[in-house]
Parts: C-alpha cells; structure tokens; sequence
C-alpha cells in the first residue's frame, strides 16, 4: 500500500498543497517504520548483547543488577576452552556436522533428481513419503531405532547411529533439492542425453553446476542440524562423554561449574558463534533455502 | 521384434529409476517403515529392554490414557502451545514481514539482525533466555522491578514457564518472516493501486488485498507450526532443567516438566517411559499417538485440491 504511495515520482517545485501533505505524510511514515524498525531490533538484538556481556563478568557480579562486566574477565573464554571435554565436544560436532552433511548431499542429490527429472509409476507417491518422512517426529521411531543400534549393533556411546543414516537420503534434503530442481528447465536435461550423456553424467556435468545454490542451502540445513541436534546425541551418546556434542555437553556445563552463569554464557556463546559467523559468509544461499520450502523446525 | 526392445527399454528406465532412488529406498526400509512397524508392536509388548517381550494386549494402551499422570498434562500443554504460541507467532512472523517490507533506509541490516535469533542453536538459545528471565536476578525481571512492574517467576513459575517458552519462540521468529516477507512482495501492486483508487484505507487494503493473496502461506505457516510444535522438545526440556537446577551428571532425578509439569510434551513423553522408566511398551503408545497427529496435519498440507505442497508438479 505504501509502496504505491512512495513510488510515485516526487516533484520537488513547484510544490502544491497537496504534494507538500503527501510528502509529510510520506516522512511521517518513514520516522513511524523506523522507529518500529528500531523497537524490533532491540528486543532481537538485545538478548545477544545481554549473554555477550555475561559471559565477561565475574560469576558474583552475572547474579548481580549490573549490565556492564567490571573488571571485563576475558579469561573466562580460556576458563570454558580448559574445561574437561570442551574441545572433545568441539571435535566430535564437527564430526558429525562435517561427515554428516556431505553423507546427506551425496546421497540426496541422485534421489531428489529422480523425484524431479525421471517420469515413473510412484512418484507421487515416492514424493508424499518423502514429505511424510520429512514431518515424522524423531521420537515416533526412537524406540525400535534405538534397540537396533544399541542392542543390536553394540554403537551406544558413539555418534555412529547418528551419521551412518545421513547415507541413506535425508528426507528433508530430498525434499528441498527436489524443489530446486523442479526450477531447472527440462531442456538443458534433454540437450545433455542428445548429446549422449548417460543419466549420471547428465546429473554431475549439467545438473549440479546450475543447482550449487540449492546444495548449498541444503549443506548449510544440514551442518546447523546436526550443530543444533540435542535428543540424537541425547540417546545414543550420554552414556560415553567422549562422544558428547556442544550442545549436548553445553547443558552440563552449568552443573559442572556450580551454576555460575558467567562461565555458563561464555559457554554459550561459543556454541552460538560459529554458527552465525557461517550464515554471514553464506547468507544468500541460506535464505533462498527457507524460502523454497518454507520448513525446518 | 518391436515389443521386445520395447520391454527391454522399459525395464532399463525402471532399472535405472531405482539405483538413482536406492538410497533413499533403503532408509526407507530400515530408518522409517521398519521402525514404524516395530513401534506398533512394541506397543502391544511388555518390554523393559532386559527380558525378552511378551505380549501384553492393550495393558499399555490402558496405562498410557488411563494411569499414566503425565501424559494428559502433557497433551493439554501441546494444545495451549498450538493455539497460543502458534498463533502468535504466525501474527508477529506477518508483523515483521510487513513491517520489513516497509523499511526503506537499512533494510537489509534490519533484516539480518532480525532472522538471527532463529539461528540460535536451541541449547544455546533456551539457556540464554533461562538466564535472561532468571526470577530475581536475571536482566529482564532487573528491568521490570526498575520500571515499577511485576516481575515474573517465568521457567520456574507453571503459570509463567509457557509464556515464556513462547517468548523464546517469538525471538526466533526468522524463519516466518522471510516466507511472509517473500509472499508480501509477491501481492501485485495493481492491486493496491486499484484499492487506493476505490478510497480504500490501509486497513481496509490489508483486509481485502494483502490478507486474501497470503492467504495460503498463513495456512501453511499455522499447519507447518502445529506439526513443529507435535515435535517440540529440546526448548521446554533444557528450559525445565536449567530452572530446576537438574543439571545431568548431578545425581538427582529431574522431575518432568518441571515447573508442576508445565512444559511436558508428547516427545519428552517417550524419552521419560522409554529411556528413564524402561517402558518401551508404552513410550512406544505415545510414540503413535504422535505419529498420527503428526501425519494427520501432514496430510492436510498435502491435500489434493487445495493443498499447501503440491505433490504432482
């Protein structure tokens, strides 16, 4: 509505009343959006500072009314880096999040170029399994999963059964690369088997080069889940601290360290840090992610 | 002659759809029908993970609706998060695409700073706002107490433990605001123009040209928000943790849900019979149960006609 308004073309002389009112009116909206702008920012922005500010302080003054850390305790940042297992949970996150992601990709891609390209009985079907996969709570099929990994394949205390299925298609990246997909015209398809590609050439000289966006935004889903992931490694790592994640171990820091909220938030912000400083370098390819599929809890 | 190659065309292009499926197929197979179906008979099982199972009947079933105290407080928790927290976040996630759409200078840093919360690893991000909403000591009660208002018990307050889980998910509002962000500059301008011709307010412009063009992201939004919150876990766990001081590894038995099995939900449900109580029977019950709510708000997003996700392109 307003951008209707804005985007009439403003004349600058002679100046009419009724221009001079559209323009006030333009202004007033301008001061009323930013500081509504201004407003959001703070209660998004805000929590951040607050945590950040935390983690400088001593632990007294974190349970005290001040909001700026006096002396600042930067060695709260190597207090949490000389904790006990912090950098065993650094190590084995990125196993997970690194091995993991390029399991994922490799296995969806062929998948979702099926669901995408090939035409065969089932695939609506195939598709609508994929979107049910995609929806299922994680703890509908613990139990069964649960036994046959621990009780059957004796990989309790790992993070195995949390990589080893990213092999097997991850639903919600079939899903996502599917729809990427589906944006690629079927012609450039078509020209590659003219000139005698075979399927598997088609799809890693003509079909990956124009969809590296996609992957990248499905690359990216999957590093920030398995960094975010709390109940697999709940399950299947708790018993073994060798096998923890940070965000798995980061809940235990507060018992580790008498509840000091200090230590607990610098903490935190090294489990936040990397994965805001990853979407600032891939902010582009993150956005068209979410907007392609709208999903991912 | 003719058929024959035709057959052998066929199968080669059947062949061929299979290998390029074959992963998914398998986890398929092992990692979504066979547990399923392992779930449904463990629910009929006595099973503790020690004995072998024997049948039960509908013992668990029985035990789970009628004898177990937490699984109704926790259902009733799912429903007040669906009407409360998704409905806010559905009105605030539009507010913040509008209100996006309509700053002009800085546009882009106001849009950053806006979509980072919902990057906030949901640990991270619970115990910050456990901290942040500490009774007494922590900022934001400092900040009420200054200005003369209440401040509230939040995380360890059942009244307060909800609302504030809803605080935390409305932060993490980034997701919402970027689709309804896209889906507010997809509403053609004519439209607009039309309607201001016609004397149309901003109000009245909202109510009969931006509200039915979105329509359908709001539905998916409000659809995809019930199935999320069917899976809510991670956030009400930590948060009833931290605010109990039941930290793992310190030896005592943290009490679900805690404050006054506020913050249950359906999942925490199964971890609590499954992996505390060894009862895979009925953490298998519930299991069920939320799979079919789950599936049952998937199907209404795959609908035929009308539908959100369009299954045939």
């Amino acid at each position: 509505m307003t951008q209707v308004l804005e985007r009439r073309p403003v004349r600058a002389t002679p100046v009419s009343p009724a221009a001079r009112t559209a323009r006030r009116r333009a202004l007033l909206e301008w001061i009323g959006v930013h500081s509504l702008g201004v407003a959001a920012t703070l209660f998004f922005v805000l929590p951040f500072v607050f945590v950040f500010l935390t983690s400088l302080m001593s632990d007294a003054q974190a349970l005290s009314r001040d909001l700026l850390p006096h002396p600042w305790e930067w060695g709260n940042y190597a207090k949490v880096f000389h904790t006990p297992g912090f950098l065993t949970w650094w190590r084995n996150t990125l196993l997970y999040a690194g091995l993991g992601t390029v399991l994922t990709v490799l296995s969806s891609l062929p998948v979702a170029y099926a669901l995408a390209k090939f035409r065969f009985r089932g695939r609506n079907l195939s598709l609508m399994l994929v979107i049910s996969m995609m929806m299922l709570p994680p703890q509908v099929i613990i139990i069964p999963m649960y036994l046959f990994w621990a009780k059957q394949l004796g990989l309790s205390g790992t993070l195995w059964p949390l990589i080893v299925p990213m092999a097997f298609g991850d639903a919600f990246s079939v899903f996502l690369l599917r729809q990427f997909l589906m944006t690629i015209p079927d012609e450039y398809v078509d020209a590659a088997k003219v000139d005698g590609c075979g399927d598997l050439r088609t799809l890693l000289r003509v079909v990956v080069p124009m969809a590296r966006p996609g992957i990248a935004a499905v690359a990216l889903f999957q590093f920030f889940y398995a960094w975010n992931d709390y109940f697999g490694p709940q399950i299947y790592a708790s018993e073994n601290p060798g096998a923890w994640t940070l965000s798995y171990g980061l809940e235990s820091f507060k018992g580790a360290h008498h509840t000091d909220w200090n230590l607990t938030m610098t903490a935190t912000v090294l489990v936040m840090a990397p994965v805001i400083l990853v979407f600032f370098f891939a902010q582009k390819a993150f956005v068209e992610g979410v907007t392609l599929t709208g999903v991912k809890g | 002659m003719a058929a024959v190659t035709l057959a052998a065309k066929r199968r080669r292009a059947a062949l061929r759809t299979a290998a390029f499926l074959s992963p998914w197929l398998i986890g398929f197979a092992v990692f979504f029908a066979y547990p399923l179906l392992s779930t449904v008979y463990f629910s009929f099982m006595r099973y503790d993970g020690f004995v072998p199972p024997t049948w039960s009947g509908g013992k668990n079933w029985t035990y789970v609706f009628a004898h177990y105290p937490l699984f109704w407080p926790a259902l009733r928790n799912t429903l007040w998060l669906v009407v409360v927290m998704v409905s806010l976040r559905v009105v605030f996630g539009l507010g913040i695409g509008l209100l996006i759409t309509r700053i002009k200078t800085g546009a882009g840093v106001f849009r950053t700073l806006f979509y980072l919360p919902y990057l906030a690893p949901p640990v991270a991000a619970t115990m910050a706002f456990a901290f942040l909403l500490n009774p007494g000591t922590g900022p934001v009660d400092s900040i009420l107490e200054g200005l003369g208002l209440p401040a509230p018990g939040w995380f360890n307050d059942p009244d307060w433990s909800k609302p504030a889980l809803t605080l935390l998910a409305l932060w993490g509002i980034g997701d919402l605001m970027v689709i309804f962000m896209a889906a507010l500059l997809d509403v053609p301008t004519e439209q607009y123009e039309a309607a201001e011709l016609d004397g149309a307010s901003a109000l009245q412009r909202f109510r009969w040209v931006t509200l039915p063009n979105i329509a359908p992201i709001v539905m998916f939004a409000v659809v995809t928000g019930v199935i999320q919150t069917m899976q809510y876990y991670t956030q009400p766990l930590i948060a009833g943790k931290v605010a109990s001081g039941v930290i793992q590894g310190a030896g005592t038995q943290f009490q679900p849900g805690y404050p006054d099995k506020s913050t249950l939900t359906l999942p925490q449900l199964v971890y609590n019979l499954g992996f505390q109580t060894f009862d895979y029977g009925s953490a298998c019950v519930v299991a069920l149960v939320l799979f079919v709510l789950s599936m049952a708000f998937t199907a209404l997003l795959m609908r035929r006609r009308g539908g959100l996700i369009q299954a045939g392109d």
